[in-house]
């Protein structure tokens, strides 16, 4: 183990100068990162923000001398304790992975080897380089475990990857990240693909283990409020360059340049609620399963009014999605009833007459699979006039080039393939496609949960001017309280297939709140930096209390 | 807020079609250029064959056995026949043949393998099962057994084969279509009441061309090796009309006998040479084609 | 029960199905015969009269489901009934009889083939993975190319031409019989193994250095190189566990297509294998000759695909540690 003298902190770890990398893509170089700079001392943790392609990742593995397969640092200079990673062997850079520098990957069920058991990997390069033996090195791990929260510490390593949840094989690999005390380890979006509350404590462990041996880190994510807990400085990146650097509370309380006001701004809209009798369409006592035997949905009760928004807000297996497809009539509830504009609703799909197909319609999370690849966009949104509305010919797309206007895209580009087009673009034409059917109710399925934070408030804008013209009403399905508290006008919080509570939003997100929703609105991360230090000190007091 | 959708990523306008193939072709390595190249002379023959040849197919028209000179290019085979016309009408008759088996093999394979993807159920089950003992035997095998059964003719020759080919082709199509079946948009399509029709040719089917075709050049390639095999093994194409496997066989025994003349190639080489070229230069093209299709990410 | 065992006996169950299913294939294609047998063989002679008796000579007028039990039951006890050739004449035949040597003999020729082939295939396919695009990567994509597109009668009577015939180093003709001792027979086999060889490692290799490069792009192999791994420690410690499933399908794969390949080489050495057999009594239409040696080569294949499946199961970390 190394000694106390390399853990003053102050001392520059890390100094990246005019950094650029280039990425290849269909046999063209294009530029990915464009001169950045960037500087790290010891024990400090740096925030790398941006959404999407601003070269975050890249970046980050950059930082360790690192080029995936596709990509190449073209220049600049990357210095870590002195050794100029850039100019640097393959066998240099290989004594220094895993023992002074590490890197914690997004997916760990990926970055984990199926045929080996967790401690084996843990341990694997502490004892490889000969920092501790076998024993010691296990009984470290162990230790490691134990400090990141894991249940069972002294077994769970004999597991292997498959065996342990997601949130569990995650705060794994920070512990594998963590066995040979490196000087600096990259966190590369972690707990993205995490369910809420599970974040929660993945977030403080890294945090912890990180202050406990004054590790520098660098922590990669488009979540601002994640990374306001974990950083003690953030960098926003934006198209491969640096938009702006500052401390995190500064930068949270006087953002300088637009573009980072932006980001911080998509947080604080909210649509003012309104609520109504008129109900379009009611969910009655539904039950639901794939397989006869598991529930998936159980004695669910919802109503959607006329023109206004429900949200329906839960985690992964709270059988939201479900509630879609049992509408739409993908999936024949067992036991109850739906009941649209008061006449019931036939239970499949295959028995209901155009016109009730008409009515209802669905968007899609992921705008790549929901589009038709070899489509143009004339053909994907004009399919609905053409089949619903017998529209043909010249008044289809005049039509089309109407549908467009109202989704705010030029009428250019009624010929181009959705390839052509960016995420945002491509929901913008499926909310054209559904429009084009002029439904009563459209069912957004997490639509803008795959999207970059800006691009999902411009999303949300739309839906709201939509709604507003064509009284149109939305069942907003989602994960995302900002979402919701954006855009409905109830809320239903689902969990495990029931409904755990529902009104309208303003009584929904206000306490007294059932144990499941207090537990789910309390694990989204606020802008605070003290907020997670807070919420932990709370839930400690409320254990210890109880 | 601005009036236009900002737009995130530079806007690639569409390369036309032209521009497009011109780009892939210039990239294409020498490999596939003389795997196009030579296709291109087989198909001339093919299409061309009672134009190009100099005698007839199943014309005797000197002694048997001549040597290749000035009269005859490659000689004359044990009947008398000119081994030149007869490669020819062999390009002809052989790919025709394996081009028609393929064709039908694709129609029918590729058509059951989409509708069994989308349809799931019974009927997939009931099909994938047969499918699949069909599978487990042998083509080479089972087209003997079938031979034997049905007569040595090329009507049946041409069912049998395509028959048999045509599960290889329907475990393909299913799968790819699956792929794309479990895509959002075939379940909006079916979401708005969209009947079968509409879904299998508009929404899935130009989704899965692209392996199709590749798959397509591959089969091709099986089945005319199968055939050349089949008649080699006299069972496949019958005398006198004439066929690469065939021509192999019918002059086997020569290989022992030295040639003395230019250019020193036994006779039952000429067919075979033939047929491994062809074959060869398809999978030069297809293996390019999957190469630039695959995206395996080479470096640099 | 444990997962794998229970994943095992399912597979095993399957592949006896499918065994059954190809049967009953087997039986009814023979069943399709137009005409019936009888008017194949009489030919001329086929009367009405002479076609009944010859149907009830043989049991053809028997209904088709018990002749086919009987025909299943009659294999389980090695009998596979009487060949056509010499039928009305005074020695019947046993099919039994004529298979057996040419069986030992088809698979002494693969057992020599796979011995050699197998372990050369996957070191080269491996090298080509791990030196990829390398010169040597790139010539033996060509090589290997070009030797799967030709046809293996080209290869064998090259084979045939420069090493027997222009140098008389073996044998043009690979005559064996119960007579050939052991090293006698390796010796006249030598030219069908080595063309069948050819074939095999061409096909196995590029299938192992496709498989082993899908593997090496594994995720788990980034974040083995990101720890530090050095690249021969990352692909033995990291990569071989999870290679066993994909490499035991493809060397199945390939050995089923041996199972092909060994018809057509048959035939061009005239060697007295059960492939050569096959196509003689296809030409003569001895149906139960054919029968018979169909059946052997699915269930060949078959049980070939069914050994990678249960490779594959027993080697997948998943069903050995289940939650």
């Amino acid at each position: 183990m190394k000694s106390d003298k390399h853990r003053v902190r102050g001392e520059t770890l890390l100094e990246i100068r005019d950094l650029r990398i280039e990425g290849n893509s269909d046999g063209v170089w294009h530029p990915i990162v464009k001169g950045v700079d960037l500087s790290l001392k010891r024990g400090e943790v740096l925030g790398l923000i941006g959404e999407s392609g601003a070269g975050k990742s890249t970046i980050g593995l950059a930082a360790m001398g690192f080029a995936r397969p596709g990509c190449r640092i073209i220049d600049g200079s990357i210095l870590f304790d002195g050794i100029d990673l850039r100019a640097a062997g393959e066998e240099d850079k290989r004594t220094l992975w895993g023992s002074r520098i590490a890197y914690v990957a997004q997916s760990a069920a990926a970055a984990f080897n199926p045929a080996h058991k967790i401690i084996d990997q843990t341990v694997e390069t502490a004892v490889r380089r000969g920092v501790m033996d076998r024993g010691k090195a296990v009984a470290d791990a162990v230790d490691l475990y134990r400090r990141l929260q894991l249940p069972d510490p002294a077994h769970i390593g004999e597991r292997y990857p498959h065996q342990v949840s997601g949130g569990q094989l995650q705060r794994a690999m920070t512990a594998m990240a963590m066995s040979c005390r490196p000087d600096l380890i990259i966190f590369d979006e972690p707990t993205t693909a995490l369910d809420v509350t599970t974040q929660v404590e993945v977030l403080a462990a890294m945090r912890d283990i990180v202050e406990q041996f004054h590790t520098a880190a660098i922590y990669i994510t488009h979540d601002l409020a994640v990374v306001a807990q974990m950083a003690d400085r953030i960098m926003v990146l934006r198209h491969g360059r640096e938009v702006e650097e500052a401390p995190t509370r500064v930068m949270l309380s006087e953002p300088r340049e637009d573009y980072t006001k932006t980001l911080w701004a998509v947080r604080k809209l909210a649509k003012p609620e309104s609520v109504s009798d008129d109900i379009v369409l009611s969910v009655r006592n539904v039950d639901a399963s794939y397989s006869g035997v598991v529930k998936v949905l159980d004695n669910v009760t919802a109503g959607l009014p006329r023109g206004r928004t429900v949200a329906v807000v839960g985690e992964s297996g709270s059988g939201k999605s479900t509630l879609a497809r049992v509408i739409t009539g993908l999936l024949p509830p067992s036991r109850g009833e739906i009941l649209f504009n008061g006449k019931p609703l036939s239970r499949a799909l295959n028995e209901r007459d155009k016109d009730t197909l008409r009515r209802i319609q669905m968007i899609y999370q992921s705008a790549d699979t929901s589009l038709n690849p070899r489509q143009t966009i004339r053909d994907i949104i004009g399919r609905p006039l053409e089949f619903y509305q017998g529209v043909q010919g010249a008044a289809r797309d005049r039509r089309v080039a109407e549908l467009l206007d109202s989704i705010e895209m030029d009428e250019s580009y009624i010929d181009r393939l959705p390839t052509e087009l960016s995420g945002g673009q491509k929901q913008r034409i499926s909310i054209a496609r559904a429009l084009a059917a002029e439904p009563d109710i459209i069912i957004c399925d997490e639509v803008t949960s795959a999207l970059d934070q800006i691009v999902q408030e411009e999303i949300l804008t739309l839906l709201m001017r939509l709604q507003k013209d064509t009284n149109v009403s939305y069942l907003f399905i989602t994960h995302d309280i900002a979402t919701v508290r954006a855009i409905a006008d109830e809320i239903v919080v689902m969990h495990q297939g029931k409904v755990v509570q529902q009104g309208p939003k303003s009584q929904v997100l206000n306490p007294p709140h059932p144990a499941y929703t207090e537990l789910l609105l309390s694990s989204v991360p606020q802008m605070d930096p003290d907020w997670l230090t807070n919420l932990l000190a709370r839930r400690a007091a409320g254990k210890a209390g109880a | 807020m601005t009036a236009q959708a900002p737009q995130l990523r530079q806007v690639r306008a569409r390369r036309s079609l032209w521009e497009s193939t011109r780009r892939t072709l210039s990239s294409a390595p020498f490999s596939a250029w003389f795997g196009m190249i030579v296709i291109l002379l087989y198909v001339i023959a093919a299409v061309f064959a009672p134009w190009i040849a100099p005698y007839g197919e199943a014309e005797i028209v000197g002694k048997a056995y001549q040597p290749p000179g000035p009269e005859f290019w490659f000689g004359t085979d044990q009947i008398g026949r000119d081994l030149l016309s007869r490669l020819i009408y062999g390009a002809r008759n052989t790919i025709g043949i394996a081009f028609m088996t393929t064709l039908l093999s694709f129609a029918v394979g590729g058509t059951l393998g989409v509708l069994t993807a989308l349809k799931r159920g019974w009927l997939d089950q009931g099909i994938s099962r047969v499918v699949d003992a069909f599978l487990a035997i042998p083509v080479l095998i089972f087209a003997l057994m079938l031979l034997a059964v049905f007569g040595k003719s090329i009507v049946n020759l041409i069912l049998i084969l395509a028959l048999l080919d045509s599960t290889r082709v329907f475990r393909l199509a299913r799968a790819t279509a699956l792929n794309v079946v479990v895509m959002d948009y075939v379940e909006a399509a079916k979401l708005r009441g969209e009947g079968m029709g509409w879904i299998i040719f508009k929404e899935v089917l130009p989704n899965i061309l692209p392996p199709l075709i590749t798959e397509f050049g591959l089969r091709f390639c099986f089945v005319f090796l199968t055939i050349s095999a089949l008649s080699f093994l006299g069972v496949g194409i019958q005398p006198p009309t004439a066929d690469w496997g065939s021509m192999v066989a019918e002059s086997k025994t020569l290989i022992t006998f030295p040639v003395r003349t230019f250019p020193w190639i036994p006779a039952p080489f000429y067919p075979a040479i033939a047929i491994a070229l062809l074959t060869v230069a398809i999978n030069f093209v297809v293996d390019w084609f999957l190469h630039k299709t695959s995206g395996l990410r080479d470096e640099v | 029960m444990h997962p794998v065992l229970r994943t095992v006996l399912q597979r095993l169950g399957l592949g006896v199905l499918t065994l059954f299913v190809v049967s009953v294939v087997i039986f009814a294609s023979l069943e399709m015969l137009p005409g019936g047998f009888a008017e194949a063989i009489l030919g001329q002679g086929a009367t009405p009269e002479t076609v009944a008796a010859f149907n009830r000579e043989i049991g053809l007028d028997r209904p088709a489901t018990v002749r086919y039990v009987e025909w299943i039951g009659n294999i389980f006890r090695g009998d596979f009934g009487y060949s056509y050739a010499g039928l009305g004449g005074s020695i019947k035949r046993s099919v039994t009889d004529l298979i057996a040597p040419r069986l030992y003999n088809t698979f002494f020729l693969a057992m020599m083939t796979a011995i050699v082939a197998v372990p050369l295939s996957l070191i080269l396919g491996i090298l080509a993975a791990l030196y990829r695009n390398s010169w040597y990567d790139r010539i033996v994509n060509s090589v290997t190319l070009t030797t799967i597109a030709t046809p293996e009668f080209f290869i064998a009577y090259l084979l045939m031409f420069f090493f027997a015939i222009r140098n008389k180093w073996f044998y043009s003709l690979s005559t064996v019989s119960d007579t050939t001792d052991f090293i006698e027979h390796i010796y006249r086999a030598a030219l069908p193994a080595i063309t069948l060889m050819l074939v095999i490692v061409a096909h196995m290799m590029r299938m192992t250095r496709a498989a082993l490069i899908n593997l090496l792009a594994s995720p788990y192999m980034e974040m083995a190189q990101l720890k530090g791994v050095p690249r021969r420690e990352a692909i033995i410690k990291h990569a071989l566990p999870n290679a066993w499933a994909p490499i035991a399908t493809v060397i199945a794969f390939n050995l089923a297509y041996l199972v092909v390949g060994v018809v057509v080489v048959e035939v061009v050495y005239v060697y007295p294998g059960i492939g050569q057999l096959m196509v003689d009594s296809v030409s003569s239409r001895d149906m139960p000759v054919v029968q018979a040696c169909a059946l052997i080569f699915a269930a060949t294949y078959i049980f070939l695909n069914l050994l990678a499946d249960i490779i594959s199961i027993v080697t997948n970390p998943r069903l050995l540690h289940p939650k």
